[in-house]
Order: structure tokens, then sequence, then C-alpha cells
């Protein structure tokens, strides 16, 4: 498979531009034309799920509504990122305008940012921040007002529907699915929800255009993405690079050089052995990634890393629904009873069959992709698990 | 406007729906059963449980049925390979993490979870056993409800119904993931939070996780016992629910089989709750006519109106909670329950001559509150306490059971002469607006000497399963010493299920509202759909049970409760008059404002 080569960039923490000229020349121009160009731009949601964004835009603003909500997902909780926060830190003025741009087009008066608990050290300059730009907007004629919300600790709240809950004050917990958050979201409003990065991509392509965007990355994942590197690394940290590189490539430049694996996408994320890192693609095409990329090398043991993740799934599955809350603990439970011979190595085939169940079944995306790391582990390294 | 119709296939098999239904639905209209068990019909859509997935072609993960609504075109599969697995998967899973005791369980024969896994032939159990390295405690602080969190498979059923159609909120979610569960409010016992004890939450309750405190082998204990008297009363709506349990379709009335089973289980007399309920309309009736003289006559500012009825144990314990600053507008009637305890042991025990001590009271009832209610410190006026055991029908069908009578062949007898005579305004008590309607047929009749000027007595404004009723009577051609409500206008509201109740005094709080006399029945439907009836309940059910009740009441000769011969004759011998002094000894109570935490 042809693949990109490895190629750093760097848009997102490039110094903002006037914000209120990119704001005024998008306000020039019709709004269909640049939705338009947002879904010409290719633009994936950057929190992993991908979602065309400009689709999610269109679908809002086409939503019948009195009133229309913006919000950011800053519940950033996947294990290993950490690049909402650096966003956050260093260029918010790109994020929110991010959201006054997104604002404007769907038709909403009101964006907040739903900040993890963790990140409440951001809040004085986000708070300052956005004081400022409401300012800002209100002069150019743009109605559209900034604030924050906060989270209070639960992984599942990343998922925006249980995000959406958490905000009417609710238990965090996913709705049923439809209705879609872009016609009934939050306090029962037509409602964006886009990930912190996805907003600075979208204030990119406004200030780039759209053919300048299409050129970096593949067909099918355009952009560049911030990643998030941990674990046994020669470079660690977040770097900015192209979509649609090989893992192969990938593992070169930020291994160690005695790789084993590499988890992509955190938690929820597959688990992808040396084997096949040359035919494995970073991005849409082949594994999508919120950013998480965590290297594993020989010294680790591939049971750890499994037990260590399901750990955190039963604790962190809201609990509603069955496949999720029952499954995470006979995966989490189970691995262990096979560890001590209290049940036999091919009760880990029931178990793959029962993460089949648990994508298939569960309620929302944190139970449907349980399964990913665990198969991809279990199928990759049976034996470090068994023995 | 005429619906949008939408064209799909269920199974290859093509079916036309209206926009807005559900697959589950959708497949039902084509006698396609999936199974479900978060679903309840009075609840909103969970989705939780996950046993109602069906496979969408092109979709790549299942669908709950019972969530998602069907669109054009669709192609549903609801035992392909893909949901069989998975929902055989999703049985097993709750089965592992539910005590599956079920020989040992109150529930066994009537499990929603139990018919699921015999369904699916679930056999060996294949995943680990989750229940038994936690560790769980059994609530049984409560009188009436009892809580078993090992049999708890989180499908929140109880903590909708708590929430939607109760309004009380004594049930919740707590915790997240493996530490999920089903709790009071900071886990406190049953009887320390703001539960009024409706039973609600048994009534839809899959599997044996909340089910009612049972007192069968204490009842059986008191019939065997030679120097005991067991009186056995009965309330209204039992005798239109009890045949669900004992082979007989919704809405058949078994009173006459009841009587005659309760006979042969060895009740040395079988009375009628429906007596006291013919005395309450007497008493509360009177209390009514008395307030509104005194605001409308004596112009007394301090009398409390609207007035609202007591009856139903589980208002009594909302409005405790809830509303406090109402108390004074609840009628100090005792329940029909009560008021019949306190007889039993005081009246009924002079005429016929036995030591009070020696009689042992029971009641059966619609209804788990009333468990709480009788054993309430001010409900021992007779001197002891005057209700000693609550069944209810559900455990009434038990006994039946157990006894081994064939309920269905069983010849139908009368109550016993004495304290079993009744009206049929004593009988539609046991459906929502019963009291209102029992009521205004005396009251009426007091004040203008004439009927109610409805057809056949049927005041049908009051009837029916709306949440909340609205009715008024402007009184005309009153007898003289009534002369002051001639041309009055008597505004009445009813409510029924909590949340009801809740909205109507919140209306009346704000000053939104504005009666003179409100009937509140704890639950849906009234004490036809109480938390002691037969599992389980619908809007169907209740509604046919409903029809029974009516149909009762048609049935019987005297349909007015100061016709009631036995009425008469207790007020001559024993009480004297309405409200009068022996009556508030006996008949009468007071309240508690108690907090929300």
């Amino acid at each position: 498979m042809e693949s990109n080569k490895l190629s750093r960039v760097d848009y997102i923490f490039r110094p903002e531009t006037n914000r209120l000229d990119l704001l005024k020349r998008v306000m020039s121009k019709d709004k269909d034309d640049f939705l338009l160009e947002l879904i010409d731009s290719g633009l994936k949601g950057r929190g992993g799920a991908g979602f065309l964004t400009g689709l999610k835009w269109k679908l809002a603003k086409e939503a019948a509504g009195d009133k229309k909500y913006v919000i950011c997902n800053a519940d950033e909780g996947e294990p290993g990122t950490f690049k909402d926060r650096e966003i956050l830190d260093r260029v918010a003025g790109k994020v929110l305008t991010g959201m006054a741009l997104c604002g404007y087009i769907v038709g909403a008066d009101e964006g907040y940012i739903y900040l993890r608990a963790e990140y409440r050290f951001l809040s004085p300059k986000l708070n300052k921040m956005m004081a400022g730009i409401n300012e800002e907007l209100k002069s150019i004629g743009l109605n559209f007002k900034l604030g924050i919300r906060y989270g209070s600790g639960a992984y599942v709240c990343g998922e925006e529907t249980a995000l959406i809950e958490s905000m009417e004050g609710k238990r965090g917990e996913p709705r049923n699915k439809p209705p879609f958050p872009v016609t009934e979201g939050y306090l029962g409003k037509p409602t964006v929800v886009n990930n912190v990065e996805t907003f600075v991509n979208t204030v990119i392509i406004a200030e780039i255009g759209y053919h300048e965007y299409k050129k970096l990355g593949t067909d099918s994942s355009r952009g560049m993405k911030l990643f998030s590197i941990s674990g046994d690394c020669s470079k660690e940290g977040i770097f900015e690079l192209e979509l649609g590189m090989s893992l192969a490539d990938f593992v070169d430049e930020f291994g160690d050089g005695d790789t084993k694996a590499v988890q992509v996408g955190g938690a929820s994320g597959f688990c992808v052995p040396r084997k096949k890192f040359k035919e494995t693609i970073i991005g849409f095409e082949g594994i999508p990634t919120g950013g998480s990329m965590k290297i594993f090398n020989s010294s680790r043991s591939m049971y750890n890393v499994l037990h260590n993740y399901l750990d955190f799934f039963q604790e962190e599955s809201c609990g509603q629904c069955t496949p999720c809350r029952v499954g995470c603990q006979q995966l989490y439970k189970g691995i262990m009873a096979v560890k001590r011979r209290e049940r036999p190595a091919t009760y880990l085939d029931e178990l793959v069959k029962l993460a089949e169940t648990m994508r298939f079944a569960s309620k929302c995306g944190l139970g449907q992709s349980v399964g990913n790391a665990f198969v991809s582990i279990v199928e990759n390294f049976r034996e470090e698990i068994v023995y | 406007m005429t619906q949008k119709m939408i064209n799909l296939t269920i199974n290859n098999i093509p079916v036309t729906v209206e926009e807005g239904t559900t697959i589950l639905d959708a497949a039902r209209k084509l006698n396609i059963r999936i199974p479900t068990l978060c679903y309840h019909e009075d609840l909103c859509v969970a989705g939780n449980c996950r046993v109602c997935v069906v496979e969408q072609v092109g979709m790549r993960t299942l669908q709950a049925s019972c969530a998602v609504p069907v669109r054009e075109n669709m192609q549903i599969l609801t035992n392909s390979m893909k949901v069989r697995q998975a929902r055989k998967n999703i049985i097993e899973l709750l089965l592992s993490e539910h005590r599956a005791d079920c020989t040992k369980c109150y529930k066994n024969g009537n499990c929603e979870l139990q018919d699921l896994a015999n369904e699916y032939r679930t056999g060996n159990q294949m995943y680990l056993d989750l229940v038994h390295e936690k560790s769980f405690t059994i609530d049984m602080s409560s009188p009436s409800i009892m809580k078993d969190d090992s049999k708890c498979i989180r499908c929140q059923r109880c903590v909708r119904t708590c929430a939607e159609l109760q309004g009380v909120n004594a049930l919740s979610v707590a915790n997240k993931g493996h530490e999920m569960k089903i709790s009071s409010f900071f886990e406190k016992p049953m009887h320390e939070v703001v539960c009024t004890n409706c039973g609600q939450c048994i009534n839809r309750c899959p599997t044996g996780a909340l089910v009612e405190r049972n007192y069968i082998d204490e009842v059986w204990n008191a019939i065997y016992d030679p120097t005991k008297h067991v009186a056995v009363q009965t309330a209204p709506a039992v005798r239109v629910a009890l045949g669900e349990e004992l082979g007989f379709d919704p809405g058949e009335r078994v009173t006459g089989k009841m009587v005659s089973a309760l006979r042969r289980l060895g009740f040395n007399s079988v009375l009628d709750t429906d007596f006291t309920a013919d005395l309450t309309i007497m008493e509360e009736g009177t209390e009514l006519l008395t307030r509104l003289k005194r605001a409308l006559v004596d112009k007394d500012t301090t009398v409390s109106l609207p007035m609202t009825t007591s009856c139903s144990p589980g208002w009594i314990k909302f409005i405790e909670h809830t509303f406090p600053e109402f108390l004074p507008n609840v009628s100090t009637c005792k329940s029909p329950q009560q008021m019949f305890g306190a007889l039993v042991k005081t009246y009924y025990a002079q005429r016929k001559n036995i030591n009070p001590k020696d009689i042992v009271s029971v009641s059966i009832m619609p209804c788990t509150a009333k468990k709480y209610e009788a054993q309430r410190p001010e409900m021992r006026d007779s001197g002891y306490q005057d209700v000693d055991y609550v069944l209810t029908t559900r455990e009434l069908a038990i006994m039946i059971k157990q006894a081994g009578i064939e309920f269905l062949k069983l010849e139908e007898e009368q109550y016993d002469r004495f304290m079993g005579n009744s009206t049929g305004a004593a009988v539609i008590f046991g459906a929502t607006g019963g009291v209102m309607e029992a009521a205004l047929r005396t009251a009426w009749e007091i004040v203008t000497g004439t009927p109610v000027p409805f057809e056949n007595l049927n005041i049908t404004p009051v009837r029916g399963m709306e949440g909340i009723k609205e009715a008024s009577v402007t009184i005309s051609g009153c007898k003289p010493e009534w002369s002051f409500l001639e041309g009055v206008e008597l505004r009445c509201a009813i409510a029924h299920g909590l949340a009801n109740a809740k909205q109507l005094m919140q209306a009346v709080k704000d000053g939104k509202a504005n009666y003179h006399f409100i009937e509140i029945m704890a639950c849906p439907g009234g004490c036809l759909g109480g938390g002691g009836q037969p599992i389980p309940t619908s809007p169907e059910i209740r509604k046919k049970r409903a029809e029974a009740i009516y149909s009762e009441d048609e049935h019987m000769k005297l349909r007015k409760s100061h016709d009631n011969p036995e009425v008469a004759q207790i007020y001559q011998e024993f009480l004297g008059e309405p409200l009068g002094h022996k009556s508030h000894e006996l008949l009468h109570t007071h309240y508690k404002a108690r907090k929300r935490y």
C-alpha cells in the first residue's frame, strides 16, 4: 500500500492572525458556500470518531430551532492523549474563533467549552479571553457568547450525548440515538459538539482556504493531526503530523528501536503488533486516532497492558447498558481467570465473541470500542495473555 | 393532519406504519415478538438492557428496537445470527450479575429474566459469577418493600417509575461502571428516605430485586392458633384483580370466589373494607360540608380548603414529605382499612363478645403502603394495633395456591352479614375518581335531598385515566339548612400517580388552581393499579380492572354510601353521629410533617 511519508507540519500552534478580519471575511460570504468549502476540505472530527465536520454543521444549520448551541468538547480523557490541554494553553483564541465561526454558520448564539475537571487551571485564562472575545464579537455584529462548563471526571462524558446530559446537570449517561445532537442536543436544541482540535482546523481552513488544506493528508484523511506520543519512545510529547503515514514510518521516527506494539487511539483504539506496522496507515483509511499513540517495547507485558485497559473500562463504563457494564467486568475478570488457570485458554475465544457482542450491541461508542483493544491484543499476543 | 406512513420490512415481511413508530411496535404489528427487559409501556424509553437489539441491514451496530424509530426502506432482521448471538450473550451477562437462586426466589415463576433464560436455554453458566464476590445486604428496613441488589439487573425501571410516574425520586442510580447500582439517597435504608411505600417499583421490577415484605407465614400462624379470632377485610380493588393471579383474564370480577376462598383458608370472619369505605364517605363528606360551612357562613379564614382525601397511604407519606404546609388540608379521616381495624377491635369485638386482644385483624389490600400505614404509631386507637397484618393481592393468591384451593371452580359466597355490607359507592373507591364520585353521590343528597343529577348516578366526568381531572357542579335545590350552598359551584380535582399529584398540588400552592375538594390516589389508575396488585401492569390491564369496578358498582343493589343500612346502624348503636366524639376517637387521625432528607 502506498502511503505518505511521515511529514511534520506546523499549523495548529501557529499564532492566530487577525481574528476579526477572518470572521468578517467569512461573514461577507454566503454561509452555504462556506459549508461547501468545509465539506470539500474533507475535515473529519478530530476526537476520533471522524464524522465530516462540514456535514455536521450543515445538519445543525438546517435543523429547526429557535435556539442553537455550540459546544467544544474539552473533556480530553482518552488514556494517552494530552493535546487538547496544550491547544487550550497555547492557542485557545483559535478554538474560540472556531466556535464563533460555527455559531455564525449554524445560527447559534451561545457556545460552551466543556472543560474536564482536571483542566480547571486553564479556566482563569480562558475566562479572561472569553470576556474579551465576547466584546470583540459584539463589535462586528456577531451575536455569540462564550462560556465554560466543567466536567466532573467521568470518561464517558467525552461521548457527546453524555457530555450534554452532564451539562444539563444530569448523570453523565449517553442518550439513545437518534435523535442526534445536531437536531436535539443541549436542552433539546440543535447542538454542534466538536473536539478542541476540530475547531482549530476550521479556522485554519478559513485562513488558508480549502484548496490549500486539501493538499495535506490523503484522500480519506485530509489535513494534519496532533499526536500525543508516549510510552517507550525516543521522543515523546505532542507532534503535528500529516495524516496518512504508515505506522512503520511513525515507529522509525518515534520508537526506541525495540518497539513491540503501538496502541493507536488510546484505550478505545487498536493495538498493532510489529509485524503489521508496514501495512497500517494512521488515518481514516487505516486506524483513526484521536491522537493517542502509545509505544510499547519488548520489556512490556501485553497482559499487563490489557489488564490495565480493562480495569479502566470496567470502572469508566457509565454502567447503564448491559453489554458494556457487565461485559467490561467479564473481560477484565476473564483474562485474570485464564491467567490463574481457573478457566482454559479457550475461554479467551468466548471472550472474543463477547467483545464482538459489545461492539455491536452497546449503546454508545465507549462500549462499542472496548472490543478494539481487547481483540487486537488477544489476537496478536495470545501467548502473553495465557502464559 | 394525516400521519406520514413509513414502509419497511421486518424479517423480509413488508409493513407500513406511522412515522415515529419504533421498530419494536412495528414488529408487534406483524406478530413478531422481540424480547424486552428495560422497556415498560408505562415508562419512557431507556434502551439500556439491549435485549431487544435487532439488525438493520447495512448498519454496523445492532439497534435497540424499543428506542429506534422506523425509517423508510429499513430492512430489519429480528432473528439473524448476529442478533441471536448478541441477545444470548446479553442474557448470559445479565445472569452473571444476578443471583439466580430461582427456586428460592419470591418472584419464581413471575420473572422476566427467568423467562428469557428459559427461552434461550442458557443452561450452563458461561461467564464468571459476579454476584458472589460482591457483598450484598437485603434492605428489609421498610415494612412494605424489600430491596435485594443481588437480584438487580440495573434496567432502571424502578428509577424511572419513582421519578416519572411518582415524582418521588426515592430510588436513583449511584456510582458508575462495575459499581453502578440502584440506590436510595446517600444509600440510606428505605425506611429513612422519601419512599412513599407505594410499591409501583415492585410492579415494574422484572426480577425479584424489589418485592413486597410478605407476611404470609405470620397470617398462617394466626389462622392455626385456636385462641385467635382472625378477621379479614378485603379492599375494593382486590376483587377485580385477584383473578389475574389465579387463571382469569384481566378485568374478571371474582368477589364471590374470593370470599369463598378466604373462608376455606380458615379466616374466622370474612368482612369487607367496603363497609368502612361507606363510613369514610359519611365522615369525609360531613367533614367537607363542615369546612365549607365554616368558610362560607362563619367566614372563618383559618379553615383549610381545598380539602384533600386521605385514603391513600402513599399519598399521605408523600404530602408529609413534599407539601407539609398542606397537611391541614388533608381530611382527618383514617383510610377505610384503618377505620375497619379500629372498629374490628372495638365495635365488632363488643358485638361478637370477643376479647379484642384475641382478635387478629388482617387486611387484603392492592397496596404495599398499607403495610406501612398499619404500623404507624397513631394507628392504635382500639388500644391494640388496629390492623395486625396487611397482605397484598399477590400474597393472598399465594396463600390460595398453597392451600390447594381450585379457585377457578370455586362456588361464590357472600361476605359475613355483619360488617360485610356495602354499596356500589364503596366499590368504586378502587378506581381513580371513585372517592370523589361516592362523596358527591352522598353529599349532594345530604344537601338537596335528591340524587345527584347524573344519569344512573354515574358521574362520568370524574372517571377515566387522565392524569389530572377537573369537574365542577353548581349546587341547586338546597334544603333550608344548607341554603348557604345554593348556587355555589363546587370545584373538584382528581389526580392519580404521585407525579400528577405533585403537579396538582404545586398549582394549588402557586395559587393557579382553586378547588374545594381534591381526590388523590398515589397509584396510576387508583388502587386498581396499586403496588400490591398482580404483575404485570399496563394501561390496558388497568383499564380492564376499572371497567370491572364500575360494572361491580352497577350490579350492586345499593349505590350510595348513606343507603348502607349497616352504616345507619353503627351510627345509631355505636358511633353516634358523623364527626361525633366516638368517631373522632376511632376514625380520625393526624399527620406528621417530614423532611425531604
